[in-house]
């Protein structure tokens, strides 16, 4: 999987959480889950559950606390999947 | 000085009709809302007819965003929210997720037991050791406030925001605590109400206990029989109703829609003593729950046009008016005239309260006397206290001024609440 369709697929993930438009519509590596989505905190382990679903995998305690950017969560999902 | 206190908007999911014009129509015509559920016989009940409102996918976006209805699975919740915002925006108010704190409004929203389905969910994936899987969205679920944490925030209030609870007096409590803060200056408007949930994990327990009607399974309108000799045991019902209570000084400053005052009430226990049991009431406190709730209103007996009893088509209906008898000290053709809104919608349990003070208050805005369906054949037990022409089954249109209505509840705890026309 390239970067590219990595990031289509977060984005469709994390789409039904977000609270700022905006930020959404420019969502690139650098994007901050809570500060630039605005996705509640509570709502951080909804987006962990589908990124699990999605890829069939699962992430662990330690992983889950890192995964706060777009970034993280890519790093963390070619992780798992090479592992 | 205290403030009184008017009723300026209602908002109502029953089995029989969803929002106040749907509602309406049907107590003015009788319509039942009970059907029978295949879910049920599947599991075994006994009892296999209930009353579940009609909401479709559609109208629940009308109400929730998309985000909270992602992994939503509480019917109490949904139907609270729908009737809490009805009853808002038909007093008048905008709901905004950008409006400003309102520390004068607050809320008294009760439940039984919240988001069961939910609860279900959550025990058996905890059992299949996947916990981490219950997500975010159990525990606001399955709390017992869920609804008022759900309220409160959608409207923005900034005074008190509890849930109260207490079985199927839970409605008309709420309604009184409201009306406490309120009359007390500790708050201008109080939304109160109730809600219960749609499932047969609720309902369950009731089917065991053989409280619930087994003989009408074919027949699921007849089922439903309050007051009358034939009737079985109760139907379940599920729904929310809501009321927006506000100070009269509040009211008339923003030129308010008044459907009624709320003159008073009372709210005891039996103590389940003096054969009152977890159960069962205790007469005693029943009747002192209704005098003391007319001394409070500072009313004569005399003065109730119309009673809205609790009246759930078990064996205790006889009681309960003779109770009612006692207290008011009036029987025969001097009796008041006396409706069950269980006959059309069944027992909605912990949302029964906040639905029947809603027709209540309904009957005194538009001035009508709801039928009570299925008393064909009214207990004699019952005839031999009042007159039957008390116990009307096609709608009466009347003036109306006042009108009491009863709640009572296992654990024998007891409400009333005296509802007056508002007049300038």
């Amino acid at each position: 999987m390239t970067k590219e369709e990595l990031i289509i697929k977060l984005k469709a993930i994390v789409k039904p959480y977000i609270q700022d438009e905006e930020a959404f519509k420019n969502l690139t590596e650098e994007t901050d889950f809570i500060n630039d989505l605005k996705i509640n905190s509570a709502n951080l382990v909804d987006v962990i559950l589908d990124v699990e679903d999605e890829f069939n995998i699962e992430i662990d305690n330690d992983s889950m606390e890192k995964m706060l950017s777009v970034k993280a969560a890519m790093q963390i999902i070619e992780e798992k999947l090479s592992a | 000085m205290k403030n009184r206190v008017v009723i300026t908007g209602l908002g109502v999911v029953a089995p029989n009709g969803v929002g106040l014009e749907a509602f309406t129509k049907a107590i003015k015509t009788g319509t039942s809302g009970i059907t029978f559920h295949q879910e049920l016989q599947d599991k075994g009940f006994s009892c296999c007819i209930g009353g579940i409102p009609e909401v479709s996918e559609e109208k629940k976006l009308a109400y929730l965003t998309p985000l909270q209805l992602r992994g939503f699975n509480s019917t109490s919740i949904l139907y609270g929210c729908m009737a809490a915002i009805d009853a808002w925006k038909d007093a008048g108010f905008l709901v905004d997720e950008n409006s400003n704190l309102d520390y004068d409004s607050g809320l008294i929203f009760g439940t039984g037991t919240s988001g069961i389905e939910k609860f279900r969910e959550s025990i058996y994936l905890i059992d299949e050791q996947k916990v981490r899987r219950l997500g975010s969205t159990s525990v606001v679920q399955t709390m017992a406030s869920g609804i008022s944490a759900y309220l409160g925030g959608i409207l923005g209030f900034g005074n008190q925001v509890t849930t109260n609870s207490s079985a199927c007096t839970t409605g008309t409590e709420a309604l009184l605590l409201g009306f406490e803060r309120i009359k007390n200056g500790k708050a201008k408007r109080m939304l109160v109400g109730s809600s219960s949930d749609s499932s047969l994990y609720t309902w369950g327990g009731f089917d065991a206990m053989r409280v619930m009607t087994y003989k009408h399974n074919e027949t699921p309108e007849k089922g439903s029989r309050p007051m009358s000799e034939t009737a079985s045991g109760f139907v379940p019902g599920s729904g929310a109703g809501a009321l927006v209570l506000e100070s009269l000084e509040s009211a008339l400053a923003r030129n308010a829609t008044i459907y009624a005052e709320v003159l008073g009430g009372n709210i005891n226990s039996g103590g389940q003593r003096n054969s009152g049991t977890l159960t069962a009431p205790n007469p005693e406190a029943v009747q002192k729950c209704i005098s003391d709730a007319l001394l409070d209103s500072k009313i004569k007996a005399s003065e109730i046009d119309v009673l809205n009893g609790h009246l759930t088509a078990t064996s205790k209906d006889g009681l309960e008016i003779e109770n009612w008898s006692n207290a008011l000290q009036r029987k025969g053709t001097n009796f008041p005239y006396i409706n069950s809104l269980k006959s059309m919608v069944g027992h909605c349990l912990a949302a029964a309260g906040a639905i029947e003070s809603v027709a209540s208050v309904l009957q005194i805005k538009e001035q009508f006397i709801f039928p009570n369906i299925n008393c064909e054949d009214i207990h004699p037990e019952i005839t031999a206290l009042i007159s039957s022409d008390k116990i009307p089954t096609k709608m009466i249109e009347k003036n109306i001024n006042i009108v009491a209505k009863a709640s009572f509840g296992f654990g024998d705890v007891n409400a009333c609440v005296i509802f007056k026309k508002y007049i300038q």
